[in-house]
């Protein structure tokens, strides 16, 4: 028995090696296609469906019209909502900056925090913090800290005279999604900061001592440098979190409630799939909502020209 | 030699679990309550009266405070035949939504319902079925504090008008006194169901009607609806906080309970929170009906409250339908009522000495509890939320000013007209 494997393994070892790569992989496939394949197929399948949450076994097969019908010279259906482009463009303008001012914290956090100094550990342990605490348990605490009657923030910026009176940050609708982003920047930029600071550790020494002798300054030595070398670390963090905030929902729903102004993809399909029971039409938006993300990562590594195979044997 | 000892842990953990799940006739079931004020506590004591007599036990389960995260919550539950939940606590404009759910309380009943008033009973029939039975009604109500307003020598007002001035005088002659957090008028202005509610009030007192009529037909387009949300942008910031865009009841109620405003609406449940022990301005607080819209305006009040309905995925609907009529029974109704102001849902308890002493309005304002407008969920059925949602949506823009009113009632009315297009 095990003369014989032995011997067709020495023949073909490369086949072997195949059929052994799928033989490991296969749980993971498996596990994938129920966890995560199965649901996306029902979504999908239920997005051409007139289906409801009450009794999700009777529905009838409508075509495209959760996406867009035309019907007595009118247009309807997710494509035609205004509600629902407001929401894309809530999401894309909130992903662009909350993942662009997460970088730049993100980067200036893991430089501080790659220089030697006493305590540096605790530091960093204690810089993980807001990483921890689950999303829905921040917003909750975000917001208290927000109020507008009994928050901390305005008492703490009145008493410094930065303001005259308390500004209703997650009441008004110039300042919810502000506020909304800075809680999500202050939640995530220790986990950018992380990833950063594992990589800056990687960095090959002998090109900053060569800049040395060169007489390089310390930015330039940044820019021309730590920055072309991070690229990969970067990119990677940025679809991380590009994938987390496009799909933002806990956040938003538990500092500004259900609020036209700040209501982002995920929370618009969650409204018309429970609150309005039409799981045909949330699951279009869901659909849709897949699409967009799907295509903003494939879009993302193409410019990014990230190769993760370079990478992964570099 | 510790791995030989597992089986045996496991084997004496299953028998655990199995010996605790049956041990005995008793049966466990799980009840869903409001935490709006002291309701979750009323809830607990009420259900547990209720286990010592019939050795049952019950557990209580408590959900979120705005009415809206409560249905989601619920539909999400209901729409698993989730069997965690056997008795769920309903909102007066959800039985057309959740009807399918419930089971019928008719055999459990026993002519009870012939107690409750019959508006009440009739909105939570559907199809013939009595799906919930009544735990308390509620009505808008105006909350004021009496002592500032005699100490500015104004009146009770009459008038949304007459509100607006009387706040706008407070408001200024204590703030120029050193009362710098003082507000006017504080209420429900979160983009949720409650915003629904306030509006709609704001809206049938100026006899703008009730966003869509009993026909069907959408009413909401009508000058006196425009001149309502039109006086109402003026409030905030000028003498409502800002924050007010996203109060709901607790938000608004901690604002006033803590001395910081001159009115405030709310329901009937804040009067015994306002003059408890720990309140601020006990006895300082008096009630009375929303005010008018203009001269030729009535007081309104939007008709809300609460019902209790079993879960047809429940694995004891007897005990549960027991329990059920014990908590909406005429003592526990009596009993929510003077300790924490929860309007009976029972005539005769109007009239009854405890009731009316711990809460004198009751009886002034019977015909507000009484004739309160109801929101158009029947007429509307499975739509209500969404028009729910494009109201509220569009009295919230004109609140912050984002639109004038009769702009956003003109695009909210052909709104409805989409959602409608094939009746309601």
């Amino acid at each position: 028995m095990g003369l014989t494997s032995m011997a067709s393994a020495s023949a073909d070892p490369g086949r072997a090696r195949v059929r052994t790569a799928w033989m490991f992989l296969a749980p993971t496939l498996i596990a994938l296609a129920v966890v995560a394949g199965w649901p996306l197929a029902r979504t999908i399948w239920f997005s051409f469906t007139d289906a409801r949450l009450d009794d999700l076994t009777r529905y009838g097969f409508v075509g495209l019209d959760n996406y867009l019908a035309f019907d007595d010279g009118e247009w309807f259906g997710v494509l035609a909502e205004p509600d629902w482009w407001n929401a894309v463009s809530v999401t894309l303008w909130f992903t662009v900056v909350s993942v662009s001012l997460e970088v730049v914290f993100g980067l200036a956090v893991a430089l501080a925090l790659n220089v030697r100094f006493p305590l540096r550990g605790v530091v960093r342990a204690a810089i993980l913090v807001p990483w921890a605490i689950p999303t829905v348990v921040s917003a909750k605490m975000w917001a208290w800290m927000l109020n507008d009657q009994f928050g901390v923030i305005n008492y703490v910026l009145m008493g410094f005279g930065v303001i005259t009176t308390p500004v209703a940050w997650t009441a008004s609708a110039d300042t919810a999604l502000w506020a909304v982003l800075i809680v999500d920047v202050w939640k995530s930029t220790p986990f950018m900061a992380l990833l950063f600071l594992a990589a800056l550790q990687m960095l090959p020494q002998d090109c900053y001592e060569a800049a040395k002798v060169d007489g390089v300054g310390p930015v330039r030595a940044l820019i021309h440098i730590t920055l072309p070398l991070l690229r990969p670390a970067i990119i990677t963090a940025v679809i991380f979190r590009a994938l987390d905030a496009l799909r933002i929902f806990d956040l938003i729903y538990v500092l500004t409630s259900n609020a036209r102004s700040t209501m982002s993809m995920s929370i618009y399909a969650r409204q018309q799939l429970v609150d309005f029971q039409d799981v045909g039409y949330g699951s279009a938006a869901s659909t849709l909502l897949f699409l967009i993300i799907a295509m903003i990562t494939i879009s993302v590594i193409a410019l990014g020209r990230l190769d993760f195979d370079k990478g992964a044997t570099r | 030699m510790e791995w030989k000892r597992l089986p045996l842990c496991f084997a004496l953990f299953a028998g655990l679990a199995f010996g605790t799940t049956t041990h005995g006739e008793a049966t466990d079931i799980a009840i869903s309550c409001g935490a709006v004020g002291q309701e979750l506590e009323l809830c607990r004591t009420g259900a547990e009266a209720w286990a010592k007599t019939t050795g049952n036990t019950v557990k209580v389960v408590s959900s979120p405070n705005s009415a809206t995260e409560r249905l989601a919550l619920y539909q999400q539950l209901l729409a698993g035949g989730a069997s965690d939940i056997d008795v769920f606590q309903l909102d007066v404009v959800w039985p057309g939504i959740l009807a399918s759910h419930f089971i019928d309380l008719k055999p459990y009943s026993k002519g009870q319902e012939a107690e409750h008033f019959k508006s009440i009973i009739d909105n939570n029939t559907v199809d013939g079925k009595l799906i919930a039975m009544p735990l308390f009604t509620d009505a808008g109500v105006l909350y004021y504090r009496k002592d500032l307003l005699d100490k500015h020598g104004i009146k009770v007002p009459e008038t949304w008008e007459d509100m607006t001035k009387a706040a706008e005088t407070v408001q200024k002659a204590e703030r120029d006194a050193g009362n710098s957090s003082l507000w006017g008028f504080v209420f429900q202005g979160r983009a949720y169901e409650g915003l629904t509610v306030n509006a709609l009030e704001w809206i049938d007192s100026f006899g703008g009607g009730t966003i869509v009529d009993a026909e069907g037909a959408i009413t909401v387009n009508n000058p006196k609806a425009q001149a309502a949300l039109a006086l109402t942008q003026q409030w905030v910031k000028r003498i409502a906080p800002e924050g007010v865009l996203n109060y709901a009841e607790e938000e608004a109620r901690g604002v006033f309970q803590s001395g910081n405003a001159v009115f405030m609406r709310n329901w009937p449940y804040a009067w015994a929170l306002a003059n408890g022990q720990d309140s601020p301005v006990r006895g300082k607080v008096g009630v009375t009906a929303l005010p008018r819209g203009g001269d030729g305006g009535k007081h309104s009040g939007v008709l809300g409250g609460w019902n209790l309905a079993v879960s047809r995925y429940s694995k004891h609907q007897k005990e549960a339908a027991d329990l059920a009529m014990f908590l909406t029974g005429r003592e526990e109704q009596k009993r929510r009522a003077v300790i924490a102001s929860y309007n009976p849902t029972m005539p005769t308890l109007y009239e009854d000495a405890e009731v009316l002493k711990a809460n004198p309005f009751f009886k002034t304002l019977y015909s507000t509890f009484t004739n309160a407008v109801a929101r158009p969920s029947r007429v509307t059925g499975q739509n209500y939320n969404r028009v729910s949602y494009a109201f509220w949506g569009a009295v919230h823009e004109v609140l912050s000013g984002q639109s004038e009113a009769s702009p956003a009632l003109a695009r909210l009315e052909s709104e409805l007209k989409r959602m409608s297009r094939r009746g309601w």
